[in-house]
């Protein structure tokens, strides 16, 4: 007995001295959900600790019990009397069967409650998302912006953001700002989310889609209103100044080979297949996180894109080098 | 009255007899046929377990290429079919097949042969899944296999259509499996073996074949429904024209959950027999614990869409299945407690079966509260689909049905095989199992917690999760170590010779009154049941043998066969015809599967006789 009690009272405190060391020495990461950033997050990461605590609970009576009985009834060498036979016990097995459901009612409360609060107001802004394999279209209705891959919103402000996919089911998930919804195609589904301070938080797709699905990521930019109004003027008005000789060639290659697919504000090009490309090089990062955006990295991109990002669904255009470096320089323009 | 003889010793014989390996594809004894169903899933285990430790590699590191996101995605996929279709369920139908039989005191099986042709179907089905690897392109849209990335337009190898025409052959066979022993349990039972008199194993095994019954026809009806949507250009799950996306995840997990419980319910039964022999008490609370089983069983069809709850499909839908799934807790946690009010005050023997089963207790604890967390929809919003969801049905399934599995592997097989495995190398076994299992699965909440989706190739570093994924890789290595023991066990005692006694454990059901392993005939007359633990109770309060119920005469037997291993053979080959849009190769196959099955039902074969001889004297 005394070993096991002894036992305990040291291994416990170490192993949760050692996970707490490993979560604070690593961190949290930039994608966890012990760390919202919003009404929604903060709210699931309450019911997380409540319910983690009432099983704790639950678990800590259980292993005790569990604990006692296989050390305290270990059969003894030589003892071969037959233990008391036990059948049952009516009044044991009634308190065992009320107070799991008293236990439930308690997390059944919130269950409820939040699935209904977190239903978004006709109130809320609306940001249309389409899933498409492997990158994310964001549209904003009745302002004409349509960016990729990087969502702003502004700070404290509820945001209904409308899910459907182009293809097969994607799911939008945003950890700091609160839990995921599928994209479904053939579907428009809800997600209420809203951010208590500005900053960049990290989202990933989190439902299996193909062999990019590790590669779908994208950013959300959470601004104070003006620099929110600001970056939406910006996008409404995008000037694209092609004035070397080198950025025209781009543009011209552009028009021949990439503007059947992507649309650049401020020019012709009206492509929808692939992201919209309009002030490309505002974004951090290129192809859903795949890579950070460098002319180098862009010049990688173009040469090979599914050699870059399995399964990514531009094709490579077996360009030379010029053409590349050429395209990059036009690309670098859409600033 | 006299007792029960220990051994027929003449056996004459009017049907054909088989020898060598034909005897055993030829059989329709339920204890070979278990026996197969077994060792069949232990090597499709090899085989979930590879795929599961190249997956454990390739995300020790980020932005790690140990394999392509395709190969990844193949791997996940054919490791969760494996583990649940190939693994899981045969190896409880296995030990459903060898010992209820002889729990219930019959002689066999309500149809043997039916029974034969089950277990081949599932043989040749999983061997049938893993030749996609042949045809260049294995299953890769998950387990639940996602409408509509498995439809033609987003996967388009020939891996789908395995997994679509695979699982029907070897869902076919676990129907049968699930008709067969509702009719041997509700009918074949021997005198006074009443239902509330029955093992808790086999109480389990008669709500698994409910289950069974009733989850397989709806995912039957979804791999036919996308059979035709990949075959012959249906629209079922294509959305632009018309089909649905929501249908598919819908049937699927109206099977998926009640699966979960074909997987558990058996391993609740198991550890429900061991416990109650190595604590040498009576099982505390009999039919709350049969209650319980039939209460789970009936709310695991009302849960599914918790599986859905980032489907967005309302707050109502949510909250309600929300709380059904929460119910659960309770007939489950009514279980928990009479398995430690078994324990408390018994006599407990640490033997390696009995490690296994208490193992199950804390594990399975821990994936039910997890569970519990992940039924509060608006919660389970940032666990869906991440590695919480991961570490929560390892700790179900591994720490529940696979901990439930090896349990009954250690405890039956002096029953099955008539060898004790070694008690020291299952120490080793079960702790080398019991630490690997914990440090592989247990990081896996905080991964989740963490944001890691699951199912990505690989991550990027920043995020916090490359240690948690080192630490289970690290801990896949030390699983793998206990599993090579138990091969090693496995292969040592198989080397031994069979001299396992009728009854090691002083077991307390009717399968320990016979020799180990139980003659083909199991009981030479029926026994006469008197009461719940029906050969402990004799040993108690008799003078420890069954009473016959019948007088001993010549016992019939079914005739061995061929026919249900050429059937199941020619059903896959009208697969292959399937898969490869080969209408006449199709066709002949389907044609001669008929053709074998008129054959075997016009045939005319009245079995044969075994004639008992007792005390050496003919009667
Ligand atoms: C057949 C359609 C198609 C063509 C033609 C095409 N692209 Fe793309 N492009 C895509 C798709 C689809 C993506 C998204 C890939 C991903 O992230 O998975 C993409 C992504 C990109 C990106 C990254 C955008 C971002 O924000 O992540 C750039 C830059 C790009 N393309 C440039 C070009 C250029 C330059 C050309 C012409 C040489 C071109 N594309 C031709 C379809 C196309
Ligand atoms: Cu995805
Ligand atoms: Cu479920």
């Amino acid at each position: 007995m005394r070993w096991t009690q002894r036992g305990f009272r040291v291994t416990l405190p170490l192993l949760a001295l050692s996970a707490a060391a490993l979560l604070s020495g690593c961190g949290l990461g930039k994608q966890s959900t012990l760390s919202p950033a919003g009404p929604v997050a903060s709210a699931q990461l309450g019911m997380f600790w409540e319910s983690l605590a009432i099983m704790t609970g639950i678990f800590i009576v259980v292993a005790a019990v569990f604990l006692y009985s296989i050390i305290r009834f270990r059969a003894r060498p030589g003892d071969n009397e037959l233990p008391k036979q036990v059948h049952g016990n009516t009044t044991l097995e009634i308190v065992w069967t009320i107070i799991p459901i008293i236990l439930l009612v308690f997390l059944a409360i919130p269950t409820v409650h939040y699935s209904f609060a977190f239903q978004a107001p006709a109130t809320a802004m609306k940001v249309d998302v389409v899933g498409h394999q492997y990158w994310w279209e964001f549209d904003y209705p009745g302002s004409k912006v349509t960016t990729a891959n990087i969502v702003h919103i502004p700070v404290n402000t509820k945001i209904n953001f409308v899910l459907t996919s182009a293809d097969v089911i994607h799911s939008f998930w945003v950890p700091e700002l609160g839990g995921k919804t599928d994209l479904i195609p053939g579907r428009v589904n809800h997600l209420l989310l809203e951010a208590s301070k500005t900053g960049t938080f990290y989202g990933q797709c989190a439902q299996l889609c193909g062999p990019g699905h590790a590669y779908m990521k994208f950013e959300v930019v959470v601004q104070t209103p003006a620099a929110y109004q600001a970056w939406v003027s910006a996008m409404q008005h995008p000037t694209v100044s092609v004035t070397t000789s080198e950025q025209k060639a781009g543009m011209a290659l552009f028009k021949q080979d990439c503007s059947t697919c992507h649309t650049v504000g401020g020019t012709s090009f009206n492509g929808k297949v692939g992201p919209n490309l309009t002030e490309l090089m505002t974004r951090p990062t290129i192809a859903a996180g795949t890579l950070t955006n460098t002319p180098a990295n862009l010049a990688k991109w173009l040469h090979n894109p599914p050699g870059v990002k399995p399964g990514a669904l531009m094709p490579n255009l077996n360009l030379s080098q010029t053409q590349i470096q050429s395209l990059v320089a036009f690309l670098e323009t859409l600033k | 009255m006299a007792a029960i003889p220990e051994r027929l010793v003449a056996v004459h014989s009017e049907s054909r007899t088989y020898t060598g390996i034909w005897s055993w594809l030829a059989t329709v004894d339920h204890k070979r046929i278990g026996i197969m169903y077994i060792l069949a899933g232990l090597f499709f285990m090899a085989f979930g377990g590879a795929e599961a430790l190249i997956i454990r590699l390739q995300l020790w590191a980020p932005n790690s290429h140990v394999v392509s996101a395709e190969t990844f995605n193949q791997l996940f996929t054919m490791h969760g079919v494996t583990m649940i279709f190939l693994v899981a369920m045969p190896i409880l139908i296995g030990f459903i097949n060898a010992i209820v039989p002889l729990q219930i005191g019959a002689r066999d099986v309500a149809f043997p042969r039916m029974n034969a042709l089950s277990l081949w179907l599932f043989v040749l089905g999983g061997l049938f899944l893993y030749s996609s690897f042949l045809f260049g392109s294995m299953p890769d849209a998950g387990w639940f296999n996602n409408a509509p990335l498995s439809e033609l337009a987003f996967s388009k190898g020939l891996g789908v259509d395995f997994y679509d025409i695979g699982l029907q052959i070897s869902g076919f066979g676990t129907l049968m499996t699930g008709i067969n022993f509702l009719v041997t349990i509700l009918n074949m039972r021997a005198p006074g073996m009443r239902l509330l008199r029955m093992p808790l194993f086999t109480w389990s095994a008669l709500i698994t074949m409910l289950l069974i019954l009733f989850a397989f026809p709806p995912i039957t009806v979804n791999l036919i429904l996308q059979m035709f949507d990949r075959l012959f250009g249906a629209n079922f799950f294509v959305v632009g024209n018309g089909g649905s996306a929501l249908l598919w995840q819908n049937l699927f997990w109206i099977f998926g959950h009640p699966e979960v419980y074909i997987v558990i319910l058996p391993a609740f039964g198991i550890i429900s027999e061991i416990i109650p022999v190595f604590a040498k008490k009576v099982l505390f609370g009999y039919e709350s614990m049969a209650m319980a089983l039939s209460v789970i069983a009936f709310l695991s069809f009302m849960v599914w869409t918790h599986h859905m709850f980032a489907d967005g499909l309302g707050p109502v839908v949510n909250s309600l299945f929300a709380i059904t799934s929460m119910l659960i807790a309770v007939p489950t946690g009514i279980k928990i407690f009479n398995w430690l009010a078994t324990l408390w005050g018994g006599k407990i023997h640490f033997t390696s079966a009995m490690l296994y089963a208490l193992s199950f207790i804390p594990l399975f604890v821990i994936g039910g509260v997890s569970g519990i967390m992940l039924a509060m929809a608006p919660a389970d919003l940032q666990y869906n689909d991440s590695y919480f969801v991961v570490a929560h049905f390892h700790y179900v399934l591994f720490g529940g049905t696979l901990m439930g599995a090896l349990a009954a592997l250690y405890y039956w097989f002096p029953k099955m095989w008539g060898r004790m495995l070694n008690e020291k190398l299952g120490k080793w076994n079960f702790w080398l199992v019991f630490i690997g299992f914990n440090v592989t699965f247990f990081p896996m909440h905080i991964s989740g917690l963490l944001g890691m989706p699951r199912r990505i190739s690989t991550y990027a570093p920043g995020n916090g999760w490359t240690i948690w994924n080192q630490i289970s890789t690290i801990g896949a290595f030390i699983l793998l170590a206990g599993m090579l023991i138990l091969l090693y066990n496995l292969i040592q005692t198989f080397l031994h010779p069979a001299d396992a006694p009728a009854d090691p454990w002083d077991g307390r059901a009717l399968e320990w009154s016979l020799t180990s392993p139980a003659p083909e005939y199991n009981f030479a007359q029926t026994p006469l049941v008197r009461g719940r633990d029906a050969y402990w109770l004799e040993k108690r309060e008799g003078d420890g043998k069954l009473q016959p119920a019948e007088p001993a005469g010549p016992i019939h037997m079914p005739s061995p066969s061929l026919a249900p291993l050429g059937i199941a053979l020619t059903i896959v080959l009208a697969g292959y015809g399937a898969v490869l849009h080969s209408t006449i190769i199709g066709g002949l196959f389907l044609l001669l599967t008929f053709v074998q099955i008129g054959r075997a039902l016009l045939a005319e074969d009245h079995g044969f006789h075994v004639t008992p001889h007792v005390g050496g004297e003919a009667q």
